[in-house]
């Protein structure tokens, strides 16, 4: 209460002295101080919509959950106490409308959860609101939602990165405690990246696809944006797991991601790949340096040559395009949502790509010959991982890019998510921790870790122990 | 436009795709497709021989249900009409497709 009174006092007179708000809490925070009783609900969930209405201008909400204390006040003894967590908007909610950020779903109100989202609300986390994203999860800057472009919280002249941009940009701003995305090639790390946040693609089969809106089947992975590696492992736990309704999702058993926490480096392999490309030398320089807190954590650093990512791209592009023809053809107007007029122009343009990638004629020299390249992608991970734990690089070439920087470019996604896209294709689990910020545009940069499938403790060990080394994950900062 | 000897039928994929084009989009939209299968044709220079296709990576095979209806996955008429734009005395209107013209 005394907290409430104090900034009570400091709104009035307009004082911007920096104190500890609730919703600026990591998950791991949020629940220690909850168990402790130093903080209550009611007090955390009034910072939480104090900096969801403060920020709306950063466009990141689509739809709030308006009974989000209520639901919230059931759910204290329960392993997440009742938090509040941001979803991404193609996550089917019940009674809570879905839209992917398209305006054929502009009215759709799902009967049924996902498993995901079903999952989070048995641990006792609470759906806060959904997230803006790329309309159907197509893009990687937010600005083929047919709502409107979300704004990058660490500088609004940029953007945050996509599809999942809205939760990265709930995290980085504060207006939520964590968030889930989904990822096909990129687009839960490299929104993480751009928006300095930490973001975990799973091994593909460890978290269920059913009832989030399909992009490309063969590599639709869900997982956790988050404030700190720590968090990212605690949400892992909750949403991962086999899953009957989706016959693609792994029976194997998942471990407790947390036990990966705090855990040293030391022997541990690391290669660094993609430092032969060109085009990016400015953020490689900085990727290097920071490479160097591996060595004195006591791992073995080595530069690898993997396969060119060039070729990933093609890939990725026949497949996804291919993929979401089939997927997006059920969208007729009839069962829900409105008929396929609706459709923005990138959603055009795959499922039309895709349409003909696969028509008689085609369909060999075009799917059949990505799907053998993605065969030759496997074997060279196979290799590599022969010889070391994880494989790092940048996860996107740069910093965030400036507001409608994707706009005119039917690649733009494909070319900035191309140092991830090889890693997608062959189903690896990835985490983006930031690696460098940049105090003059307040921008990070992001590194990507990849381990063998069904092996996310390594990349959660290497993550964490990079976190902890180093100032760059602001949520650590005193 | 990027040279190419590709010939891309827009309106006959927009045709199979039932997305609705107009003249102008048709034009933009072969344009985005010859940039894009450019890129994509840097697949050709790669030798594929002997190599198997990989459509799933996780190696599941013939995954199968029990072949039993559950109520908790099924939706009521209600549920499953709940978003439904046209509807008629608790059915789907579908538009007509046979005998259009």
């Amino acid at each position: 209460m005394l907290n409430a009174s104090i900034k009570a006092f400091l709104l009035y007179h307009k004082l911007s002295i920096k104190i500890n708000m609730l919703n600026t809490f990591t998950l791991t925070e949020a629940l220690s101080q909850l168990k402790l009783k130093k903080i209550s609900l009611d007090e955390l969930y009034t910072d939480i919509r104090t900096s969801v209405k403060k920020n709306e201008e950063y466009n990141i909400y689509l739809t709030m959950n308006e009974q989000m204390e209520q639901d919230a006040n059931k759910l204290l003894q329960e392993k997440l106490m009742g938090v509040p967590i941001a979803v991404k908007d193609n996550f089917l909610t019940k009674g809570l409308r879905t839209t992917a950020s398209s305006t054929l779903l502009e009215q759709f109100v799902p009967q049924f959860d996902a498993t995901v989202i079903k999952n989070l609300k048995k641990a006792g986390g609470v759906i806060l609101g959904k997230t803006n994203m790329d309309a159907w999860a197509h893009g990687s800057s937010t600005e083929t939602s047919q709502f409107g472009r979300t704004l990058n919280p660490r500088n609004t002249d940029y953007l945050p990165g996509g599809s999942s941009g809205g939760s990265a940009a709930a995290v980085a701003a504060d207006m939520c405690i964590a968030a889930i995305g989904s990822e096909t090639a990129g687009s839960i790390r490299q929104p993480a990246a751009w928006c300095g946040t930490v973001g975990l693609k799973p091994t593909y089969g460890r978290v269920s696809r059913y009832g989030v809106v399909a992009m490309a089947s063969s590599t639709d992975s869900p997982g956790p944006i988050t404030k700190t590696v720590e968090d990212a492992a605690l949400l892992l736990n909750c949403i991962a797991g086999h899953d009957v309704h989706d016959s693609t999702s792994s029976s194997q058993t998942s471990p407790d991601f947390t036990q990966a926490i705090n855990k040293s480096v030391k022997g541990m392999k690391i290669g660094i790949a993609y430092m032969e490309l060109t085009g990016f030398e400015e953020a490689k320089k900085l990727f290097e340096t920071q490479v160097k807190v591996f060595e004195e954590l006591g791992a073995e650093v080595e530069f690898v040559k993997a396969m060119d990512p060039q070729y990933a791209i093609s890939t990725y592009t026949v497949i996804q395009r291919a993929e979401v023809s089939s997927n997006l053809g059920r969208y007729d107007g009839i069962r829900y949502g409105n008929d396929r007029s609706f459709f923005g122009a990138e959603a055009k343009r795959r499922i039309m790509l895709g349409t003909f990638t696969l028509s008689k004629g085609y369909s060999e020299q075009y799917y059949l010959e990505a799907q053998k390249v993605r065969s030759l992608f496997i074997q060279d991970f196979n290799r590599l991982f022969t010889q070391y734990d994880v494989l790092i690089s940048l996860t996107s070439p740069g910093f965030a890019k400036k507001i409608g920087a994707s706009e005119g470019s039917g690649m733009f996604g494909e070319l900035e998510d191309k140092l991830i896209e090889a890693s997608s294709i062959a189903g690896l689990p990835g985490i983006n921790v930031p690696c460098y910020h940049d105090p003059n545009t307040n921008l990070y940069l992001g590194m990507n870790i990849i381990a063998p499938m069904w092996h996310e403790e390594k990349i959660i060990t290497v993550a964490d122990a990079f976190e902890k080394s180093t100032k760059w994950n602001s949520w650590r900062q005193v | 436009m990027p040279k190419t000897n590709l010939s891309i039928p827009v309106k006959h994929i927009a045709r199979l795709a039932h997305i609705p084009i107009t003249e102008e989009e048709e034009k933009a939209l072969e344009v985005a497709f010859v940039e894009t299968l450019l890129v994509v044709d840097q697949l050709k220079s790669v030798d594929v021989t002997d190599v198997a296709p990989t459509s799933q990576v996780t190696g599941l095979e013939n995954v199968w249900r029990d072949d039993v209806a559950k109520v908790i996955d099924t939706f009521t008429q209600l549920e499953a009409l709940a978003n439904a734009k046209r509807q008629y005395q608790g059915f789907f209107v579908v538009p007509q497709v046979i005998d259009q013209d």
